[in-house]
C-alpha cells in the first residue's frame, strides 16, 4: 500500500533538475523534465548509489558525416540524463531507463501536483 | 506529520547533497553483511596527498631534492609516469568527494587511516589491504633509484605512520622490482613488520622477470612463504595502447592485458616449481579471463613443452593454486557461464574479494553475496575466509560501528 509524501511547492523544484526527498525510509529524487514531474528511487541498479543525487546533462552524441565521418560531438540538452556519481551509470531522466542497456531501469513512483504542491506515492517494498 | 489529505511531509535535502558511502551501509546491512567476516584485498589510497610526509623517508639526496621541491601535482607528471585519463568521466563519478567524509571518532590516528576506517565500516570490511594509486606506475620509472627510494620511503611511512592506526589496515609492501639487491632488502626490512603481509610488484614494467637476476628476490619470499601480488593497473602511454582513443578502451583492456603478462611469464618459466612457497596473488584484473589464459597455455604447451621444460604440469594447474581479487568484477549475463568461470578457477577457494575503494569502479561486497549459484560457504570463502587463510589474519573483532548519518546537516 502507496504513502502520499508531500515534497513542497512546484516552484522549488527546478526546471530540468530536481530535489532530493526522505519520505520515511526511501529516498525519492523528484525531476521536472520534459514538462512534467518524474519521481525514482536513490538506489542505482548498478550497485545501490545514490543516482539521485548525480549530475544532470544532455546525451553526448556523436554527428557523422555522409561519408561515415565524425562531423562533431555535443551534448543534446533535449536528452536529459542523470548519472549516478559512484560509477557514472546514466538514466534517461524521463524513463528511468539505463542509458547503455535499457534492461535496467530506476524504480519509479507516481507523482502529483495538488494546490501548487508536489506529491509523491511511496509504496511498499 | 499528516496534513489535510492525510499525506505525510517529506524531508527535502538542500541542493540534493549526500553522503558518499551512506548507500553502501544500506545495501550491506540488508543483506546482513555486517556478521559476515569481509577482507577487502585491494583498497588504495591516494599516497600523493601525503608526499611531504613520505619523502622524509627518502634516503638518496638528490631524489629526496626533487621531491621536496615540487607539489603533489607537479609530481604527478614529473617524477610518476604514466597516469593518463580522466577517472571521472568529465566530471560524471564523485569519488573524490569522499576526501570530505567524517572520519568519526578517531582523533590522534593518521587521517588517511581514519578515512578509510570509517568507509570500511560503511561498507561492513573487517580487514583492508592497502595499496598505493599513482605508484602503480612507479616500475615505468626510467631510473630505478627512484622506484627503490619512493619504495622504501612509502613503505616505511606506512609501517611507521599509517598501519599502527589500527590491526584491521594491511599492506603487501612494495618492491621495486627495477633493482633486485634492493628488492630482497626490501623483504628483509619489511618481512616481519607489524601489518605487513605479504608484497607487491607493480604489474605495469617491462623487466621480464624470468631473468636470473631476479631469482633472488623470488627465493627471498620462498624464504618466508611470503604472498607476492601483482598489481594490475592500466598504461595508456604503452606502444600497443596508444591505438586506442578513449579511457574505456585503455581500462578495460589494461588491466587484464598486464596480468596476463606476469602471469605467463611466471608459470611457463617455472617459477611455481623453482620456488614452491611462494603465493601469487593477481589483483585488480577481474577473472573473467583466467579460464581463457588456462585453455590458451594449457593448447601451446601441449604443442611445445620443450618451450617450458620446468613445468611438471600443465600450466592451468598451477594457475589454479594461484590467488586472484574479484574487482573488476565481470558481471556476465549467462550466469550458467559465471559458474563455470568459479569452478574453472577453483573460486571457492582461490578468490579474492577486493572493492578497489576509493577508485572509480569500487566493488561493494554485495556483489559476490547476491550471486545465485555460490552456496554461502563459497560467499564467505571469497568474501574474507580465503584471505584470512592466506594472509593468515585472525577472525575479525566486531568493532563499535561510526554511523554514518544518511546526510549532512
Amino acid at each position: 500500500m502507496a504513502t502520499e509524501y508531500r515534497v513542497g511547492p512546484l516552484d522549488e523544484i527546478p526546471e530540468r533538475g530536481g530535489v532530493l526527498a526522505i519520505a520515511g525510509d526511501v529516498e525519492v529524487g523528484v525531476f521536472r523534465v520534459d514538462g512534467g514531474l518524474r519521481a525514482y528511487e536513490n538506489r542505482c541498479r548498478h550497485q545501490g548509489g545514490p543516482v539521485c543525487t548525480g549530475e544532470i546533462l544532455g546525451r553526448y552524441v556523436a554527428d557523422l558525416n555522409a561519408d561515415g565521418t565524425i562531423a562533431g560531438e555535443r551534448f543534446d540538452d533535449d536528452q536529459l540524463r542523470i548519472a549516478c556519481p559512484w560509477h557514472g551509470w546514466e538514466y534517461d531522466l524521463a524513463t528511468g531507463r539505463c542509458a547503455a542497456d535499457p534492461r535496467f531501469g530506476l524504480r519509479r513512483f507516481e507523482v502529483l501536483v495538488r494546490e501548487g504542491d508536489v506529491y509523491v506515492m511511496v509504496g511498499d517494498r | 506529520m499528516s496534513d489535510g489529505h492525510g499525506s505525510r511531509q517529506a524531508t527535502v535535502v538542500p541542493d540534493r547533497s549526500f553522503s558518499f558511502l551512506a548507500n553502501a551501509r544500506r545495501e550491506v546491512a540488508s543483506r546482513g553483511l555486517f556478521d559476515v567476516p569481509v577482507v577487502d584485498c585491494d583498497c588504495h589510497l591516494y599516497e600523493t596527498s601525503a608526499m611531504p610526509e613520505i619523502i622524509r623517508h627518502i634516503e638518496n639526496p638528490n631524489v629526496r631534492r626533487s621531491f621536496e621541491r615540487m607539489s603533489p601535482g607537479m609530481l604527478m607528471h614529473a617524477m610518476l609516469p604514466g597516469n593518463l585519463g580522466d577517472r571521472s568521466v568529465s566530471g560524471r563519478i564523485k569519488t573524490d568527494l569522499d576526501m570530505q567524509l567524517p572520519t568519526g571518532d578517531r582523533a590522534g590516528i593518521h587521517r588517511l587511516a581514519a578515512g578509510l576506517l570509517h568507509s570500511m565500516d560503511q561498507m561492513a570490511i573487517d580487514y583492508s589491504i592497502l595499496f598505493p594509486t599513482p605508484m602503480l606506475t612507479l616500475g615505468t620509472h626510467p631510473m630505478p633509484e627512484v622506484e627503490v627510494e619512493l619504495g622504501r620511503a612509502y613503505n616505511r611511512w606506512l609501517v611507521r605512520d599509517v598501519l599502527p592506526a589500527s590491526p584491521r589496515i594491511r599492506t603487501m609492501a612494495y618492491l621495486p622490482l627495477s633493482d633486485p639487491d634492493a628488492s630482497v632488502a626490501f623483504v628483509e626490512e619489511f618481512a616481519d613488520a607489524p601489518g605487513v603481509v605479504g608484497f607487491m610488484v607493480t604489474a605495469v614494467r617491462y623487466q621480464p622477470i624470468h631473468e636470473n637476476r631476479f631469482m633472488k628476490v623470488f627465493a627471498a619470499l620462498n624464504e618466508r612463504a611470503a604472498p607476492l601480488a601483482f598489481h594490475s593497473g592500466p598504461n595508456w602511454s604503452d606502444r600497443p595502447f596508444e591505438q586506442l582513443n578513449r579511457f574505456l578502451s585503455a581500462h578495460a583492456l589494461g588491466f587484464p592485458f598486464y596480468a596476463m603478462l606476469q602471469l605467463t611469464n611466471v608459470v611457463v618459466n617455472g617459477i611455481p616449481e623453482r620456488f614452491p612457497n611462494v603465493r601469487f596473488c593477481f589483483m585488480e584484473a577481474g577473472q573473467a579471463w583466467v579460464p581463457f589464459l588456462i585453455a590458451r597455455l594449457d593448447g601451446e604447451y601441449r604443442q611445445r613443452a620443450s618451450e617450458a621444460p620446468l613445468l611438471k604440469r600443465l600450466p592451468g594447474a598451477y594457475i589454479r593454486d594461484m590467488f586472484f581479487t574479484t574487482q573488476p568484477f565481470e558481471q556476465l549475463d549467462d550466469v550458467d557461464h559465471m559458474r563455470t568461470v568459479f569452478e574453472t578457477m577453483a573460486a571457492d577457494t582461490q578468490l579474492l574479494y577486493s572493492s578497489d575503494y576509493p577508485h572509480q569502479d569500487f566493488d561493494l561486497p554485495t556483489l559476490i553475496w547476491d550471486l545465485p549459484f555460490l552456496s554461502e560457504q563459497a560467499r564467505r570463502n571469497i568474501l574474507g575466509g580465503n584471505a584470512m587463510r592466506l594472509f593468515g589474519l585472525p577472525a575479525p573483532e566486531r568493532p563499535a560501528v561510526t554511523v554514518e548519518r544518511p546526510h549532512p546537516a
